[in-house]
């Protein structure tokens, strides 16, 4: 436990992972996943608002009273996230069209108000920069994971660039909402495969004493 | 064993009856029923035919195989299931379906369509089925590429579709469709022909056989032929074939009663698409199927209707296979809803 206190950023990057371990923001991981820059520039811009929300909660959190924290903690991430739309608007408006509504939408991604209510609201302002960064580019790291697959398979390329050619036929199903859960599944099942492997594994030789013995 | 001598002697306890009928033999025999249909499938539509349902009928196997060691467990590529799927599976492509798009079919309808749920009994699907949902959503274009019956020169030449480079899409066949037909033998499917073109064909050729589709689909009398010795060996169910059947058959007609021009016969609803092959040897799937009688038959009507709602009234030429993995969903709930009554039991007040 001590260990996982001690380093908020790696915790949220991969050990619990918010989208592999707390499933937490499900619309936008399976919404604008379809290509890997889309998921990209969702995974920045909740970072920039994840970020910046855990700081303000963090800096505030033994002045706003217990009863109306939550509304506090929306108000403050919806000023970051306006703040983003506005940015992002600014710096391309071919991915502000294509993350569409999901970017004001960040406002209410569970991850921003869980990570504010579950850790910044308890812990100091770096440990929850630490919390906010972590988890920013630890949900940054799983959308692009999804979208690696999604557009890999569904239009052959890779940010944009064509790998297989003119020819290539593209798998649908995986542009498609549908796709992404099943996406999502099937990085899931590969890790729990491989933990699984690893336990049987460590398991294997106790059990082989028993049966010699 | 006759004729030798053995000094052991059984001790069992009661029941001494015992059924002959395990699971492998069952499965055994399904493969043995779906045989004709294969060979029926090559003789129309060629070596096409022939590689496809080889190719899936291997690919399901070796896929089963390896994911079971992978796990880490025994293999159960023996009781003949996957040998099952992939037969299935291959008999609801069509027949010149890119060979490396059937492979995933094969790798999604073993893998997660069964061995996930804990393999042959757990699954809640029909697992070719489920192969080929996946395969329809991912290249709905090359599933609908249907080529004619009776082409010339099927046996020695492969349809170009068929052996498209992996990850590659297939080269255009209406060239080689329009080169190598019988005459007055279409490439479209008669359900095709009617949804999107408004054009009837007679549904008895369909029944002998010789019409566009998928490699299995046809001929009618064949699959009722080798579904009837599965009944008569009471290795099938009876009861969801009938109900399947009839359900199409009635809720067809009941459409076909309001805009006889809009919609389709009885009988060429019965016959057309994979309707005979799903309701004989896909809804029966012991497995995902329901097992109260009274279930049997809520389950068949469903599918029946559904395939008929989904076909007249959906965006889609065919729908048996959505109407059969709806089934499949639902069958817990059927079992659930239409328990037997014991006997001599009094029905409770206030029961269905």
């Amino acid at each position: 436990m001590s260990q996982e206190q001690d380093n908020p950023f790696l915790n949220g990057l991969w050990k619990e992972s918010p989208v592999f371990v707390q499933f937490l923001g499900m619309c936008p991981t399976l919404a604008v996943t379809n290509s890997v820059r889309n998921a990209i520039a969702m995974g920045l811009a909740t970072t920039f608002v994840l970020v910046l929300t855990n700081v303000l909660v963090s800096s505030v959190r033994k002045l706003v009273p217990n009863q109306v924290r939550i509304a506090t903690f929306i108000a403050i991430a919806a000023t970051a996230v306006t703040v983003t739309d506005y940015l992002v608007k600014a710096i391309s408006i071919d991915i502000y069209k294509a993350l569409g509504p999901f970017l004001a939408l960040i406002v209410v991604n569970c991850v921003i108000l869980a990570r504010a209510e579950a850790f910044a609201a308890k812990n100091n302002v770096s440990r929850s920069f630490a919390d906010g960064l972590g988890n920013g580019v630890g949900f940054t790291l799983g959308l692009t994971m999804l979208g690696t697959v999604r557009e890999v398979l569904g239009a052959g390329s890779f940010l944009g660039v064509s790998l297989f050619g003119p020819n290539f036929e593209p798998w649908v199903l995986f542009l498609l909402p549908p796709g992404g859960f099943i996406t999502l599944a099937f990085w899931l099942l590969l890790f729990a495969w491989y933990r699984d492997r690893k336990a049987r594994a460590a398991a294997a030789p106790a059990a082989m004493q028993e049966v010699h013995s | 064993m006759p004729g030798v001598k053995t000094t052991v002697i059984e001790v069992r306890t009661s029941p001494h009856l015992h059924g002959p009928l395990s699971v492998d033999k069952i499965m055994r025999h399904v493969v043995y029923a779906l045989l004709p249909i294969a060979a029926f499938s090559v003789w129309n539509f060629g070596i096409s035919a022939g590689v496809l349902l080889a190719f899936t009928t291997l690919g399901c196997v070796l896929t089963e195989h390896v994911t079971c060691r992978l796990n880490g467990n025994r293999s159960t590529v023996n009781d003949y299931s996957a040998a099952i799927t992939g037969l299935l599976l291959g008999l609801t492509l069509p027949p010149g379906f890119p060979l490396w798009m059937a492979a995933i079919g094969c790798l999604v309808a073993i893998a997660p369509g069964k061995l996930l749920f804990g393999g042959l009994g757990s699954n809640v699907f029909n697992p070719a089925l489920v192969g080929r949902a996946f395969l329809q959503a991912a290249f709905p274009v090359a599933i609908t590429n249907y080529t004619p019956a009776l082409a010339n020169g099927r046996f020695w030449e492969f349809i170009p579709s068929s052996l498209a480079l992996p990850l590659m899409k297939s080269a255009p066949l209406n060239d080689w469709i329009a080169q190598v037909r019988v005459d007055g033998f279409t490439g479209a499917t008669p359900l095709v022909l009617l949804k999107f073109d408004r054009i009837y064909s007679d549904p008895w050729p369909m029944f002998w056989g010789q019409r566009a589709g998928s490699s299995g689909e046809m001929p009618g009398f064949l699959i009722l032929l080798c579904g009837g010795y599965l009944v008569v060996r009471h290795m099938m169910d009876w009861r969801i074939p009938v109900a399947m059947l009839s359900g199409a058959a009635v809720s067809g007609w009941v459409f076909h009663l309001l805009n006889p021009t809009a919609y389709p016969d009885p009988l060429f609803t019965l016959f057309t698409g994979g309707l005979l092959l799903g309701a004989t040897f896909m809804a029966t799937d012991p497995v995902a199927s329901p097992v109260t009688p009274r279930g049997m038959w809520v389950y068949g009507v469903l599918m029946g209707v559904l395939t008929v709602l989904i076909r007249n009234l959906g965006g889609l030429a065919e729908g048996v296979m959505y109407a059969i993995l709806l089934g499949n969903a639902l069958s817990p709930l059927i079992d659930r809803l239409t328990p037997p009554r014991p006997y001599g039991a009094r029905k409770p007040a206030g029961a269905i």
